[in-house]
């Protein structure tokens, strides 16, 4: 909510104005809460609608355009709704994933902001019966020459090890890209994906009247009352003095609640499991009741918490981490003690489930909130903001480089381009003994346990394409992701998806957001990916500056045999080295130009989702066949770059001896058009990937040969391998 | 209510990065005329046990037994005043 | 040889090393939990990676005291096999079954990744497979692995060649940069006098199948095995 909006306050509502303040409510979604009640709320249940019905939990801004996603197919097992979506990978199992944002916490106490957030997102995938098994994080942050990004960068790093590492979930991959756009507004996603066999999936809909409610794992306290609320509005100097709203994790609880609902599931009578994140107390009763269609009674009183004289309204909108409610039978209550028990967790028993469809909060035996669940969890009126486009910029005029192995170098020891390892060597990415594919590539690799199948994982959002075009960039971010699981061998299974755009108040924001939806599915449906679960994350303003448009594409894939995984790096000396795909005259948004200092503007890479699809069938056909021995997506830095990543994973040189393109050599070497990808064959497969090329009628370019001491490429580049690897490995 | 606040340093012997990287950051910011720092913990332990020479003694036990390793670790113990019930 | 896989609040490599000892080496394994005070019918006890307890105060400080680890030390003094990795290294040293601590990282950073260790003597039961001075490569996962031990503590440990493992370079030298976290003389592992107790930073169980990186760990698990049965290898 903005100043001018509450200035509007009308006169009747002025009693409440500091109230409506504080719990970022609209005077007309007031009215609606009246209008539903038949009556004022009290505090408590104007504490609780303020919650519920704000952004962060209610995606009123978004929901009316996420309806277009295509959420359904023939591997969905749950899709959006849920704690996390599921997908069916054979054998009986479920992959459980979702991403999910914690910007503002980050923005605020960046350890403590991360930490909670990969928290929060292990507890949605093991609300669902499942076993997590990676976690993924998709960071932006500003420039790290400034003091204060490079304090939010480092405590979002250390958070997100910290909590992974001692709970012991491994850290496989992610993203982090710099502009000064996210200056004290850091982009930190967590995205966890886990296991279970289909019996064991658990919902969190509790539909039996007579079911007795448990909360389980940390003491309630007075933290992130109210961050829900914290959420949604824009940042100014004063939110560094809200910080009560922040939230402190303890990862070792969690592992133990995490190991207890684990055997939990095991158990008959257990009818649903919910963590509590968002809005605490409030936001999981409602929710689980509600997707129950049935009611719930809580009694406060038996809540444990860790402060003293905590009231009523604090209890139910604390958002103390490591909590989970548990619905069970009756009968089944005792046993489901004993398993917390074990685990040296309390479960207090704290409400039943009704048949009424309201929410009523006791407390000392009174009953101190009362509310139609309907209303609650889906009452708020959807917003439609305004729009308006933003004039599409011509393109850039082309600086032209004299010498593309100063750029090549400079690029390579870029934030954006630098190699991560500084990052990923403080998460443990092993743990679990199923990591085939760390993190550092395209896209990661998992072992089914119990199986020869993997899992590939990846997270794509390229900000800069979306900022030049919200539709075409978001669909490129579709086809990355897919591209970067195709590299892999694996075949692109479901889609997660986390939106962070800026203040949706901003017509031109808006308009943003509707976009990059549209984009969205148009690229999912194009691939038949189902969106099985995502999250939204608005106002991301600060100080009236707001963030590149970010939206985020989570993509887990699947490969059938482990055996024919293809990794990103060189493989043997004398391989041939192909491009597939064809490169365009495209520079804007990339990674060239924003080195050169150049303003962001033209038109993005054109992405072609029909080519897209044809490159990925052939490129995953060419693994399957046995023909390629390595695949590396070319994207960010373009041509140039993924040759030389190519030899820097695999260790190798290259020698490219005359390589050119129909078009400027800037373009060829530092663009960044789709669907395109470096492969190395082995010379006697020339003709199989050939053939297999002509039969998906994708174009190949044959590069270069592996091996020797040096990047050679043309007259142009020639660097010894070790230089290109100090450039690639600055600190950051 | 007794309360005991319990410091554990490493001892001196004990090289400490910690230290030495707060050293270091406060030479950025400027307080050139830092010459060590050495990390540690601070413990606030509260019991209730009535006899002031009672409490005490349970905590060094505490600290010898827990709350220091003797191997890399010293303690300092200080009894706070007007903690009686 | 039955293993016995203890698990105490926060530990997460009991699975791991379940897994490497069962599924990979066809060997028994039960999982014990850490109020067990009966390990009989154990030939191994390992005590695996995790934060137990969260590493809370100080890494295996209160683990340390919970009912498993009077067994384990008991086990210990009649002969029987003892492995602590990473967090395990940790809680022996607590419970004074080794000597030394493990204090931050050098780099005050958690560190993941595969390093070089070299094998230093063939006598500790879960090295008789390997001959000294051979180079393993096994990836670490701490951020408290920097060994310590007081100068006296230290030249003993030497003399007794009580060293078994030394971070080094690929072609097995000791060198500073080798040293992923600081310890002392580049120690990754130290046994007891005897050699049925071994506690490392490394972690074997993440190296027993090509299919991960590599299976260099494999050499010092079938070493207990080999030791247990008295084959020599």
């Amino acid at each position: 909510m903005t100043g001018d909006q509450l200035s509007t306050t009308t006169p009747e509502l002025g009693v409440r104005r500091a109230q409506l303040d504080s719990v970022a409510l609209a005077d007309e979604e007031y009215r609606e809460i009246v209008r539903a009640l038949g009556r004022e709320p009290n505090d408590l249940e104007l504490g609780m609608f303020g919650a519920l019905w704000s952004e962060h939990c209610s995606y009123k801004t978004s929901k009316a355009l996420l309806r277009q996603l295509p959420t359904e197919g023939p591997n969905v097992l749950q899709g959006p709704g849920e704690n996390a979506g599921a997908v069916d990978i054979g054998d009986g199992l479920a992959a459980v994933f979702k991403i999910e944002s914690h910007n503002h916490p980050s923005a605020i106490e960046p350890y403590q902001g991360a930490a909670t957030g990969v928290g929060g997102i292990l507890r949605d995938v093991f609300a669902m019966g499942a076993r997590p098994i990676a976690i993924l994080d998709v960071l932006r942050f500003g420039p790290l020459d400034r003091d204060r990004n490079r304090h939010l960068f480092q405590g979002v790093v250390a958070g997100i090890g910290g909590y992974g590492n001692c709970f012991g979930c491994p850290t496989v991959g992610g993203e982090v890209y710099f502009d000064p756009a996210y200056t004290d507004n850091p982009i930190v996603n967590a995205m966890c994906v886990g296991l279970v066999s289909h019996e064991g999936l658990r919902r969190a809909r509790a539909d039996r009247a007579g079911d007795v409610v448990l909360l389980v794992g940390a003491d309630t306290g007075r933290d992130g009352i109210q961050g829900a609320t914290f959420a949604s509005v824009e940042m100014d100097e004063r939110s560094a003095s809200r910080r009560p709203a922040v939230q402190v994790g303890n990862p070792f609880l969690e592992k133990l609640l995490c190991e207890a609902c684990l055997v939990l599931n095991e158990l008959e009578g257990v009818t649903a499991t919910q963590d509590l994140g968002a809005a605490g107390l409030t936001s999981a009763a409602s929710e689980l009741a509600y997707r129950g269609r049935r009611g719930i009674d809580l009694e406060v009183d038996r809540v444990s918490r860790r402060e003293h004289g905590m009231s009523a309204y604090e209890v139910m909108l604390s958002e103390s981490q490591e909590r989970m409610l548990v619905v069970v039978r009756p009968a089944a209550e005792a046993a489901a003690r004993d398993v917390f028990e074990h685990f040296e967790l309390h479960a207090d028993r704290i409400g039943t489930i009704t048949g009424s469809g309201r929410i009523r909060v006791r407390e000392g035996g009174a009953v101190v909130g009362d509310m139609p669940l309907k209303a609650l969890v889906d009452g708020v009126p959807s917003r439609s903001p305004a729009v308006e486009f933003a004039d599409k910029h011509p393109s850039p005029p082309m600086p032209s480089i004299a010498e593309p192995e100063a750029i090549l170098l400079d690029l390579l020891a870029s934030p954006n381009l630098k190699s991560r390892r500084p990052i990923y060597r403080t998460y443990d990415h092993q743990v679990q003994d199923n990591t085939v594919i760390g993190p550092g590539f395209d896209a990661a690799l998992l072992r089914v346990p119990g199986t020869n199948k993997g899992l590939a994982l990846t997270t794509d959002g390229n900000p800069w394409y979306v900022a030049l075009d919200p539709y075409d960039g978001t669909r490129a971010a579709v086809a990355e992701a897919a591209r970067n699981i195709a590299c892999t061998g694996a075949r692109p299974l479901a889609v997660t998806n986390c939106l962070n755009f800026g203040n949706p108040d901003r017509p031109s924001i808006f308009a943003q957001l509707q976009e990059s939806v549209r984009g969205l599915a148009d690229a999912c449906r194009a691939f038949e990916l189902p969106v099985v679960s995502g999250n939204v994350s608005l106002y991301n303003e600060t100080s009236e500056r707001n963030i590149l448009p970010t939206p985020v594409i989570g993509m887990v894939g699947l490969l059938d045999d482990l055996s024919k995984r293809c990794p990103a790096g060189f493989q043997e000396d004398g391989d041939l080295v192909f491009l597939l795909g064809e490169t365009r005259d495209e520079l804007a948004g990339s990674q060239y130009l924003q080195l050169l200092g150049a303003r962001l503007k033209g038109r993005p890479p054109s992405v072609s989702l029909e080519m897209e699809r044809r490159l990925q069938s052939a490129l995953l056909d060419s693994i399957a066949a046995g023909v390629v021995r390595s695949a590396h997506d070319v994207s960010d830095g373009g041509l140039l770059i993924a040759l030389a990543e190519s030899a820097l994973f695999g260790r190798r040189g290259l020698k490219c001896p005359n390589v050119t393109g129909a078009m400027s050599r800037e373009a060829f070497f530092f663009g960044e058009s789709l669907g395109r990808v470096i492969v190395s064959i082995a010379p006697r497969q020339v003709p199989d990937l050939q053939r297999l090329m002509v039969h998906h009628q994708i174009p190949i370019h044959a590069m270069g040969v592996v091996g020797g001491e040096n990047f050679q490429v043309g007259s142009d580049v020639r660097v010894p391998l070790d230089t290109l690897r100090q450039a690639w490995e600055t600190a950051f | 209510m007794r309360k005991a606040e319990v410091f554990v340093t490493l001892k001196p012997v004990v090289n400490d990065p910690q230290g030495l990287t707060i050293r270091s950051g406060l030479h950025a910011l400027g307080f050139d005329k830092v010459t060590d720092v050495r990390s540690g913990k601070y413990l606030l332990v509260t019991l209730d046990e009535p006899d002031a020479a009672k409490a005490r003694q349970q905590v060094e036990e505490m600290a010898r037994q827990l709350l220091a390793n003797e191997v890399i670790e010293d303690y300092r113990i200080t009894m706070l005043q007007g903690g009686g019930l | 040889m039955r293993t016995g896989v203890v698990v105490f609040p926060g530990t997460w490599s009991d699975r791991d090393c379940g897994h490497a000892l069962g599924d990979v080496l066809d060997q028994p394994v039960d999982y014990v939990d850490y109020r067990e005070q009966n390990l009989k019918g154990l030939d191994l006890v390992v005590l695996p990676g995790g934060f137990s307890y969260g590493d809370y105060l100080r890494c295996g400080a209160i683990a340390r005291f919970t009912p498993v680890m009077e067994a384990v030390t008991a086990f210990a003094a009649q002969g029987g096999l003892v492995l602590g990795i990473c967090n395990g290294f940790q809680i022996l040293q607590e419970a004074r079954l080794l000597p030394g601590a493990l204090l931050k990282n050098a780099s005050c950073e958690f560190r993941c990744e595969w390093v070089h260790l070299r094998v230093e003597q063939s006598n500790s039961a879960f090295t008789v497979d390997c001959r000294p001075g051979q180079v393993l490569r096994i990836p670490i996962s701490h951020g408290e692995g920097n060994f310590f031990a007081d100068p006296s503590a230290l030249e003993r440990l030497e003399q007794e060649s009580r060293v078994v493992f030394r971070y080094c370079t690929q072609d097995g030298q000791s060198a500073p940069d080798a040293n992923p976290n600081g310890s002392l003389h580049n120690i990754a592992g130290i046994s007891n006098v005897r050699g049925n107790v071994l506690g490392m930073m490394p972690h074997p169980e993440r190296a027993c199948e090509a299919l991960l990186g590599g299976d260099d760990g494999l050499l010092i698990l079938q070493s207990a095995i080999h030791a247990w049965s008295r084959v020599p290898a």
